[in-house]
């Protein structure tokens, strides 16, 4: 197995460009990040996508991306894993140059979910859990991670107000993303006094239906200067799966498959969560960001809310997380969240970021931590 | 979209009485009904007939549904824990939003859950609602 690099990142500014085409969204950020590189040739292109099918009635996303990127007969195919759809894709994009089967590997994550109207997305973002046993039953995605919290604040004995600091620090943050979808700060009782989409989560507790595209392209660490000054070095990357449904879990309130891919890409980094300078969370809901500080090992269990509230997830913090803005202020265009979060990352270490730092981790989550991504990146040394 | 007939009506019986299965070599009970038990991994599984009374384990309020569950916005959905242990995801129905809690004990009842539109089939299954004084 050969070590893999980051050598080109691009992203499209996430929001609901009426303007723009899935095709088109994922071919921009594609060449943004083939331009970044310097070349303009890969071998192999893996889509992170969760539902074109349902969104825009499109699948074949790998030929679609391919052929109206001008990339030739090259491999390409899609790769889904619910809103964790990008994180699994990177994986397989880092097995496809590990292996040694492709030498360059472009891997672009992109949903288009504006173009449905009323309470489709609800519908389509539903598939992402269990249909037959949670969904039929009108329980939709945000429900779930409502019931998660509901559960968490119960057997914690922690409050909304401390949970629901994570959107305030994800807006902070997002100011200074040009990518952002919302650039504006936001309070603590804004995201309390909004309204409540399914209690106790309201609808600044809920990132946002969106558009976006991002690719990152990868190449082994030896080949890897031929393209860059500053590439950045896959250390770790796990993807694991749990039920589908959140009723089958011994637990609620901790994601088994957020700790079996931290405890895997750790150990693959030969690392430990107090090595870590930053972390980009997959904060969808702001229960979710807490149940990942603690299930990434950061603080104990029960400890992430006061953790989050106690600023200490703030840049300048111990531990700054979501330094672009996250799940909730970039935008959550659900199957390219886990490519923004590789880029975002990848941006901070090699010095063109928000903050300077050797190394990072990644979370991605699809469905209620069905599958599972976690990714840590760092400098090459 | 239109749903075929068999797709519903293969979970009927299942959904109707919380009909799950129960694995013949560990006896670890499941509900929904499973082909390989996630103990054990044994392919060898009975019917098992769940009671249909539990617990609120946790519950919200879904305000903003999705498509096809617009008529009965808002309404409550609960996971259930039920006597047996496991948990199931559910509406609650016949409750009042202001008296539910964490612990509150909770019986299965059939109902309509939605319709495919005004020609097409209607689904029924279970709900909880708070437990009935008896007679």
């Amino acid at each position: 197995m050969q070590d893999v690099a980051i050598v080109g990142v691009g992203c499209t500014p996430v929001g609901e460009p009426w303007d723009k085409s899935l095709r088109e969204i994922a071919v921009d950020s594609t060449w943004n990040a083939l331009d970044d590189a310097g070349t303009d040739e890969v071998d192999g292109l893996i889509v992170g996508n969760m539902s074109s099918g349902n969104f825009i009635d499109q699948e074949s996303l790998g030929s679609l991306i391919a052929d109206y990127g001008g990339l030739g007969n090259i491999s390409a195919f899609k790769v889904e894993g619910a809103c964790g759809s990008a994180g699994a894709a990177f994986k397989a994009g880092v097995m496809a140059v590990a292996s040694g089967y492709h030498d360059v590997v472009c891997v672009t994550g992109v949903e288009k979910m504006t173009d449905v109207v009323g309470n489709s997305a609800t519908k389509i973002l539903a598939n992402a859990c269990d249909r037959e046993y949670e969904a039929i039953h009108g329980v939709t995605f945000v429900g779930l991670n409502a019931m998660i919290m509901k559960r968490y604040m119960h057997d914690h004995k922690v409050t909304r107000e401390q949970i629901s600091t994570f959107p305030v620090n994800s807006h902070k943050n997002g100011v200074k993303n040009p990518n952002a979808m919302f650039r504006r700060e936001i309070s603590l009782d804004t995201v309390l006094n909004s309204p409540m989409v399914a209690d106790p989560l309201t609808v600044m507790d809920c990132a946002p239906i969106c558009d976006g595209a991002a690719s990152v392209i990868l190449t082994t660490r030896e080949r890897a200067r031929e393209f860059t000054d500053t590439p950045v070095i896959i250390k770790g990357c796990s993807v694991k799966v749990d039920t589908i449904g959140v009723h089958d879990r011994a637990t609620v309130t901790s994601m088994a498959a957020t700790k079996a891919a931290a405890k895997d890409a750790f150990a693959q980094a030969k690392m430990e969560p107090k090595d870590i300078q930053t972390a980009e969370l997959h904060d969808a809901f702001s229960i979710m960001g807490v149940i990942g500080l603690e299930d990434l090992g950061f603080v104990p269990a029960g400890k992430g809310a006061k953790f989050a509230a106690d600023g200490e997830i703030a840049i300048g913090g111990k531990l700054p997380c979501c330094t672009m803005g996250g799940l909730k202020a970039r935008g959550h265009p659900v199957g390219a969240t886990g490519v923004y979060q590789i880029v975002e990352l990848a941006k901070n270490i090699r010095g063109d970021g928000v903050i300077d730092v050797e190394n990072g981790i990644a979370q991605n989550i699809g469905g209620t931590g069905s599958t599972v991504s976690v990714a840590i990146l760092g400098r090459d040394d | 979209m239109p749903s075929s007939v068999p797709r519903h009506w293969r979970e009927n019986i299942k959904r109707y009485r919380l009909l799950g299965t129960k694995c013949a070599s560990c006896g670890t009970i499941h509900y929904p009904r499973r082909t390989v038990c996630p103990s054990c991994k044994a392919r060898e599984l009975e019917e098992y007939q769940f009671k249909g009374s539990g617990k609120i384990y946790s519950y919200t309020i879904i305000r903003s549904p999705p498509e096809g569950y617009e008529f009965c916005k808002p309404y409550a959905a609960a996971l259930i824990e039920l006597e047996e242990g496991e948990i199931v995801t559910a509406q609650l129905t016949d409750c009042n939003f202001d008296d539910l809690e964490i612990g509150m004990p909770v019986e299965s009842v059939i109902r309509r859950m939605f319709a495919y539109g005004e020609s097409g089939i209607i689904v029924y299954g279970y709900k909880f609602r708070p437990i009935l004084p008896r007679m």
